[in-house]
């Protein structure tokens, strides 16, 4: 049943995204160009998301386990460190250079365009390079 | 500033199919839906590997799906070279791997759980991308 969940739920996340518009760079493009011609919709996906799950997260910390998993993983890290910020910036300049954040870019494989297969590669390889620092830092 | 291609009824439609997807995740799995952590963590652990597979898998049949019950062609449009593709998708890969989530998991969840590390990232990363798009008008 988990392994049920796990797909309906990467089905209906991308379901979301593609409906909200969210898959098109060029929309959210414009959703960041605040001080030109901004198309301020993709707030509203945000808004949606956060008014879905923000009453779920506040109900379900009353139980104690997963429908079918043996417990919830909470994320368990609280401080504002130098690292959340540097990763947060840098996340956010790459955002803003193509339109394209992990789950759209994932989402627009389907699309089978060279641009976002290209950018999906380096994403992986940013991945990999994180991954082989903190290897090396050991 | 001029208002544009304004489509807040299927933005917001979209958006609650998401929080759906998030709790699908959390009350049946008990894991938050981070999709920078998941691909991450599809290719470099073992952990859950399969549940994340299948997740990457319904996230890419998503839009195949729309496609096949509307018959609506979902546009998809960047004009940006090879060498900025990629330099973008390293910033994203580094930059989510080191902050610990993207849009998903600290936009949508981390502040859906009023988690103020969350916060911090969604509202330094919305300034960085919106700056970004900014200077990059100015070119």
């Amino acid at each position: 049943m988990n392994r049920f969940c796990s797909l309906v739920s990467g089905l209906v996340f991308g379901l979301g995204l593609t409906i909200s518009g969210m898959t098109n760079p060029e929309k959210v493009i414009n959703f960041l160009n605040i001080t030109r011609s901004w198309d301020p919709s993709l707030a509203f996906v945000m808004i949606g998301a956060i008014a879905v799950s923000a009453p779920f997260f506040s109900l379900v910390k009353h139980n104690k386990k997963p429908w079918f998993a043996e417990t919830f993983s909470w994320p368990t890290l609280t401080e504002i460190d130098s690292k959340l910020v540097v990763g947060s910036l840098l996340f956010g300049i790459g955002w803003g250079l193509i339109g394209l954040c992990p789950g759209p870019a994932i989402a627009s494989i389907s699309f089978l365009q060279h641009s976002s297969l290209a950018f999906i590669l380096a994403m992986l390889a940013g991945f990999a390079l994180v991954r082989a620092y903190y290897l090396l830092q050991q | 500033m001029t208002i544009i291609h304004f489509t807040p009824v299927s933005s917001l439609l979209g958006g609650l199919l998401i929080g759906c997807a998030v709790i699908i995740f959390f009350i049946g799995n008990g894991r938050i839906a981070g999709i920078s952590g998941i691909t991450n963590n599809l290719l470099f652990s073992n952990v859950n590997r399969l549940d994340n597979f299948l997740f990457v898998l319904g996230l890419i049949l998503g839009p195949v799906l729309y496609q096949f019950f509307t018959g609506a062609t979902i546009p998809f449009v960047i004009h940006s070279s090879l060498m900025l593709l990629v330099s973008a998708g390293l910033m994203v890969g580094v930059g989510t791997a080191i902050g610990g989530g993207c849009t998903s998991g600290h936009g949508v969840c981390g502040i859906s759980r009023f988690s103020s590390r969350s916060i911090v990232a969604t509202v330094l990363f919305m300034l960085a991308a919106i700056l970004t798009v900014y200077v990059k008008g100015l070119m």
